[in-house]
């Protein structure tokens, strides 16, 4: 079928009618690029939303305690509801699916100097488990261990930006130096680094939560429980959620459907609202590129249906000298592939280019970064390309091949 | 060679039905040179198609070579034209974009023969017709003369039983019409049996016979 006759005979057609060949070509190479850049963009918006993911483990759940809406045997709305160190027990126990579970206090930002150096950064007493649930990357020294909190040591963990506004000049080495934190000595065991983008989370400074209990608050109260479903299926982890929530709402006598009274941020269904949102981009994005596609077919098939009408005479010639009808189809679906595979190869190559430069050039912001065609995109993409070249050449040829000999060669 | 036994065309157009052929009888022998002559409209345009297996016929019986011609697939008689047939236009019908060899050595590309095979042997038949100096030409570089002997070549190359030419000197001025006839004579005479359409009396006297049509009948076979 790929005979030079054939390909000398494209050559031929094409050199006669250039500007129809170029406005054809150029209505799928349109389409292509169009496609390729419309799913290189949605691929950067999907990639800056994980970015805003980043910094957390997606299996995380995060309790914090609020106030009462809802009244509730007896009981007013508007009571504050306080979280202690039994509650968090009592979750502990009852949350039999959760691999890492960690209580916070917060206790806003604090004043921390190292010698001269001061600065204000948020205080963050947790259990050694949030290190995990946070996603802490350690680049120096430790995170927190059940000693610390056993032992109510009075260690730290601070964030890359703490350390660098801290120690400065020829004293750079933070490990085992001693930092003040409003007045108490903390002595730093370990350098962080968050993955989340915000820049407060690198300016945190973790403590034992059992030392600043004592420390700071001098009661056993906590703000927040957080912990990691494991391995858990969704469906699992909302029924974990569910028992949660029903434990604490019995402690603290409170409506388990109120809403307010404690909060819950469960951020796997936040991923998966996420996932089903970028599908449904993803499915939008295809609709909409195929379709630009297709009226570049149509734009093919019509010049084609010009071309086979063009060459009726020849058709017949050929048909009277041997011809059979599966070699005329073969030739003019193989001009109609060879036109779109050619001009759709051009508009990939210019869509992944214009992402290859937005991709350098452009600064990724928070909700776009990274916009890529990916190596499948553009099998796909070739695939869609000789199947729409197929389908261009289809009819055309069907009717080249009806083309009658008699009628074809009847002189006028 | 050519036996063909009540042979009946219609063409349906529309709601009216044109009866062209209505009963046609005639014997070819192999290696006779026959002329068919008609007014137009007589029907024998119709019968050289039905003759080239370029179309259908209603009902009658064809032979071909000692084969039954009827109701083949396009495919079959695509391949049967190829192999047994060789055609000659008044119009030449020459593949405009495509050289003197090309067209000539067209045939052989539907034998899959390869390229530099066909265009060599091409060059022989092209060499046999005086037009060696014009292979490399277009059609519209040639001569009316030029392009019925490139189509002529063209027609021999696969080495046909038959040879059809319709009004094969309709668009050539009369000497190069005599040619024209000297060259088909020429290859009567290898043995290739020939049949012309035409409504030139000195063209027809160059046949052996003369197969006269009327109305879609044969009413006359003059042996000249």
């Amino acid at each position: 079928m790929f005979e030079i006759d054939k390909w000398q005979e494209i050559y031929s057609t094409i050199r006669k009618n250039k500007l129809r060949t170029f406005l054809t070509g150029f209505s799928v190479a349109w389409g292509i690029f169009m496609l390729i850049v419309l799913l290189g963009s949605g691929s950067g918006l999907e990639n800056g939303i994980h970015e805003q993911f980043k910094g957390g483990a997606l299996n995380g759940v995060w309790i914090s305690s609020g106030m009462t809406s809802m009244q509730y045997k007896g009981l007013k709305i508007g009571r504050m509801i306080k979280f202690t160190n039994e509650d968090f027990g009592s979750v502990k126990q009852t949350v039999q699916g959760a691999d890492r579970i960690s209580a916070r206090l917060f206790l806003g930002n604090k004043l921390v100097s190292y010698k001269d150096q001061y600065g204000s950064f948020f205080l963050s007493p947790c259990h050694p488990d949030y290190g995990y649930i946070k996603e802490i990357d350690m680049i120096q020294g430790r995170f927190l261990n059940n000693l610390d909190i056993s032992e109510f040591r009075k260690v730290a963990v601070v964030g890359e930006k703490v350390k660098a506004s801290l120690f400065k000049n020829n004293d750079t080495i933070a490990l085992g130096k001693y930092i003040n934190i409003t007045g108490v000595l903390f002595k730093v065991v370990g350098v962080f680094r968050d993955y989340s983008r915000n820049d407060y989370e690198q300016m945190r400074v973790y403590i034992p939560i059992s030392t600043a209990q004592r420390v700071f608050k001098g009661e056993n109260v906590i703000n927040q429980i957080s912990f990691t479903t494991g391995k858990a299926t969704p469906e699992e982890a909302d029924a974990m959620v569910k028992s949660t929530k029903l434990v604490l709402a019995k402690i603290h006598t409170f409506d388990p459907k109120d809403e307010r009274a404690i909060d819950i941020w469960n951020k796997s269904e936040d991923v998966k609202k996420f996932n089903a949102l970028f599908s449904g981009i993803r499915i939008f994005i295809w609709i909409i590129g195929i379709g630009t596609i297709i009226a570049g077919i149509v734009g093919v098939s019509n010049i084609m249906m010009i071309v086979v009408k063009e060459r009726t005479k020849e058709i017949g010639i050929r048909k009277a000298l041997g011809a059979t009808p599966y070699s005329i189809i073969g030739l003019i679906m193989q001009e109609a592939i060879v036109i779109t595979g050619f001009a759709g190869y051009i508009g990939l190559i210019l869509g992944v280019g214009l992402l290859e430069l937005v991709a350098k050039k452009m600064p990724a912001t928070e909700f776009f970064k990274n916009p890529e065609a990916n190596f499948s995109i553009a099998i796909s993409a070739t695939i869609l390309l000789v199947v729409a070249g197929a389908i261009a050449g289809l009819f055309p040829a069907m009717k080249a091949a009806k083309v009658r000999p008699v009628e074809a060669l009847r002189d006028e | 060679m050519i036996q063909i036994n009540n042979i009946h065309k219609s063409y349906i157009t529309g709601q009216n039905s044109l009866h062209v052929l209505k009963g046609i009888d005639l014997r070819i022998e192999a290696g006779e040179m026959i002329s068919i002559m008609g007014a137009s409209g007589s029907g024998k345009s119709t019968l050289l198609n039905i003759l080239g297996i370029l179309d259908n016929y209603d009902s009658g019986e064809y032979i071909l070579n000692g084969l039954k011609i009827k109701k083949l697939s396009e495919r079959k008689a695509a391949q049967l034209r190829n192999k047994m047939l060789g055609f000659v236009f008044q119009s030449f019908n020459l593949v405009s974009f495509k050289n003197a060899m090309e067209n000539v050595a067209l045939p052989l590309y539907y034998q899959d023969i390869p390229r530099k095979k066909r265009n060599l042997i091409a060059m022989e038949y092209l060499d046999r017709m005086g037009l060696k100096e014009w292979a490399h030409h277009l059609p519209n570089e040639l001569s009316g003369g030029q392009k019925q002997r490139t189509a002529i070549a063209r027609a021999l190359i696969s080495k046909p039983k038959v040879i059809l030419a319709d009004e094969p000197t309709g668009a050539l001025d009369s000497v190069t019409s005599l040619e024209m006839m000297d060259i088909l004579q020429e290859i009567n005479k290898t043995g290739i049996t020939m049949v012309i359409v035409t409504h030139e009396y000195d063209i027809a006297a160059r046949t052996q016979k003369t197969v006269r049509i009327t109305d879609g009948l044969i009413t006359e076979i003059i042996n000249n």
